[in-house]
């Protein structure tokens, strides 16, 4: 106990936050072991953490680097449906854990690749143009899926655009991704163990990325990015950085998200999910790690909480939403509204200038 | 103090430009020829050449909006310019950007103060340090042996960096919550962390009080002194600019109107002018 109070401020904030989760887990498991937990609730528990990974990731984009995101859940789709993919091929030919590790890693992957081809270019320029290259990004990914067939059969992997009829399958051959219908047969291998694994991964890599010399040029490129080139910063590498890896993380997410359900449509990946977990991200406070974690999860059981209501479900979801955001009138919404306000606002070039007035 | 430096004898190099004759056996840090910008048709600064040796603290003046800050953003690429040649210590900056000449030697602070200033005073200084230290971002997230030895070098550093202002007991205070003469300290701080050959100050004493100013002065020549850079400030402070800086530049109207030692720029009948007709419309 001495020895944690010695610990510096940060490092104590994280270890906070690291206990509170396994707090969480431990208790969770002790009441479903003891069958105290109803079954509406225990669906809902991937999805938590898959929410909290979401939101954590996000919020390195937009509070850690202050870009503004309106696309994540392209990412956690790519993710997603990259999952199902590998985890079906794989069926079979490795034991479950593995094939749920492989399938996130591989959605991970492909998240991390569609961040970079997003961001060098719209990160390259300046101003908020992320902002409407990932509100794109989002819609084109949705369309895509939207469209694609693509299963195993006689001649191996096939993908097509047309219909499942022309995937040319034969007898035994398995329809992956049926275009609208999205994907299908999806085998459930995402367990609340492996959840509560992936929001400790990423709390680590987000966690220990902001308290190092990496993070630090991520933060000072935030707060001031002619500063930050004026003392040698690479401004579009470390925007860069923090989106690939933010986006990497969505992906994992994705996948395991998609592998705790039977079906998956491309639809469920769209703006307003970007803009939910964007909600979480500003609720829970910018930059702060521990507020997405509990905004994600009260935001995520709160319209189940609110099945009682029937009706007025969502509206007292959104009282409640509207009051949480008046109370917590503080810095981090003043924050955001004023980079919307300089979203819209058309960049002069003497917002650069030395400035004349006398201070 | 302010005497010792006066006495500096200062020598022409290569012809009409003077430095002092300590510094005549190097090359000099700095040699600007013929430097201009346009901003939509306005010269904000045309033909502007200066030299800078090598341990230096030259002064920049000049009336408001005569282009001195403007200055500043050319020499670090904030701007780029529209024509002349930059040398730093005898390397052409052409082709280079900010982040570039940095690393080339060049730091700076800002007349409006840009402090990263959400984020600590150690944090500022250990981010002028970025490019001094050997971690990397793989280091960074998996904490290897290569992280924490770069955590601990730059707490070292970043110590012995803010004692040149006496403000280690500040290491974590949020630089947005000093106050203002402790802000303008910290820029200087987190410039030095770059290790600089050459530090531009922009209006350094602004907003600090006389007693303040007089232990800035102090400062700046032990900043030179210690580490054997030069130094090029903008200050509309008179008694700063006369007290310490050995060189001096007027500009106004985006041109040099004098250059020569504080004596010389004293008596300089076309800089009195430039600075008594600012006054007649203010
Ligand atoms: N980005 C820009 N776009 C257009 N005009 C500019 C820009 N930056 C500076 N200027 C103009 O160039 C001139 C010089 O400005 P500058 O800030 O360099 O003056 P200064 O000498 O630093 O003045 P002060 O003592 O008030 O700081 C001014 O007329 C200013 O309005
Ligand atoms: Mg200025």
């Amino acid at each position: 106990m001495k020895k944690i109070l010695k610990l510096k401020k940060d490092t104590r904030k994280n270890l906070i936050t690291y206990g509170m989760i396994i707090l969480a887990f431990l208790i969770v498991r002790f009441l479903s072991a003891s069958g105290n937990i109803s079954s509406a609730f225990r669906g809902q528990l991937v999805p938590i953490c898959v929410y909290i990974v979401m939101a954590v990731s996000l919020n390195l984009t937009v509070g850690i680097l202050g870009e503004l995101s309106l696309g994540h859940a392209g990412f956690m789709s790519l993710g997603a449906f990259t999952g199902v993919i590998a985890a079906i091929i794989l069926q079979g030919s490795v034991s479950n854990p593995l094939r749920l590790a492989i399938a996130m890693v591989l959605g991970a992957v492909i998240a991390g690749i569609a961040g970079l081809v997003v961001g060098v270019p719209a990160l390259r320029l300046r101003g908020d143009y992320l902002a409407i290259v990932t509100l794109a990004f989002g819609e084109i990914i949705k369309n895509i899926i939207n469209t694609l067939y693509v299963g195993i059969g006689e001649n191996g992997f096939r993908i097509s655009m047309v219909n499942a009829e022309s995937l040319n399958l034969g007898e035994r051959g398995t329809v992956i991704m049926n275009g609208p219908m999205g994907a299908v047969g999806i085998p459930k291998l995402a367990t609340f163990a492996s959840g509560f694994i992936l929001i400790m991964v990423t709390l680590f890599i987000v966690l220990n990325l902001q308290n190092s010399r990496s993070g630090r040029a991520i933060m000072a490129v935030r707060d001031n990015r002619i500063a930050a080139e004026s003392v040698g910063i690479s401004v579009t590498r470390y925007k860069l950085m923090a989106f690939i890896i933010s986006a990497t993380l969505a992906g994992a997410a994705g996948a395991l998200y998609a592998l705790n359900f039977s079906t998956v449509v491309a639809r469920k990946f769209d703006f307003n999910t970007s803009i939910l977990i964007l909600v979480f991200v500003v609720l829970g406070g910018m930059g702060n790690i521990r507020g997405s974690i509990i905004a994600a999860t009260v935001l995520t059981v709160l319209p189940e909480l609110l099945r009682a209501f029937n009706n007025y479900r969502m509206l007292l979801y959104a009282v409640i939403l509207i009051l949480v955001m008046l109370v917590s009138n503080n810095e981090q919404l003043k924050n955001m509204t004023k980079k919307f306000k300089g979203f819209f606002k058309i960049k002069r070039p003497s917002d650069l200038k030395g400035g004349t007035a006398r201070e | 103090m302010s005497s010792r430096l006066l006495k500096t004898p200062m020598v022409p190099f290569p012809s009409r430009a003077i430095i002092p004759a300590r510094d005549l056996d190097k090359p000099p840090i700095l040699e600007v020829s013929r430097l201009g910008i346009d901003f939509g048709g306005l010269a904000a600064v045309d033909d502007f050449s200066i030299i800078i040796g090598r341990t230096e603290i030259a002064g920049l003046i000049g009336p408001n909006g005569a282009g001195k800050t403007t200055v500043f953003n050319l020499l670090t690429k904030v701007y780029q310019p529209s024509s002349g040649a930059i040398l730093l210590d005898g390397k052409d900056t052409s082709g280079m950007n900010t982040v570039q000449i940095n690393k080339a030697g060049i730091a700076r602070t800002f007349q409006n103060i840009r402090l990263f200033s959400s984020l600590t005073v150690e944090d500022n200084v250990r981010i002028g340090l970025h490019n001094h230290l050997n971690s990397n971002v793989f280091f960074d997230i998996f904490r290897l042996p290569g992280y924490w030895k770069s955590e601990r070098q730059a707490h070292q550093m970043t110590l012995e960096l803010l004692s040149i202002f006496g403000m280690e007991h500040m290491i974590h205070y949020k630089a947005g919550s000093l106050p203002y003469g402790a802000q303008r300290r910290l820029e200087i701080v987190r410039a030095l962390a770059t290790k600089p050959k050459l530090l531009l100050l922009d209006e350094p004493a602004a907003g600090m009080n006389p007693s303040e100013t007089e232990e800035l002065m102090r400062n700046i020549i032990e900043i030179r002194d210690a580490l054997g850079i030069a130094i090029l400030l903008i200050e509309h402070d008179m008694k700063l600019v006369m007290g310490i800086c050995e060189g001096i530049a007027v500009l106004n109207y985006g041109r040099i109107i004098a250059k020569g030692t504080a004596e010389e720029i004293q008596t300089n009948d076309e800089v009195i002018e430039a600075y008594l007709g600012e006054k007649k419309e203010a």
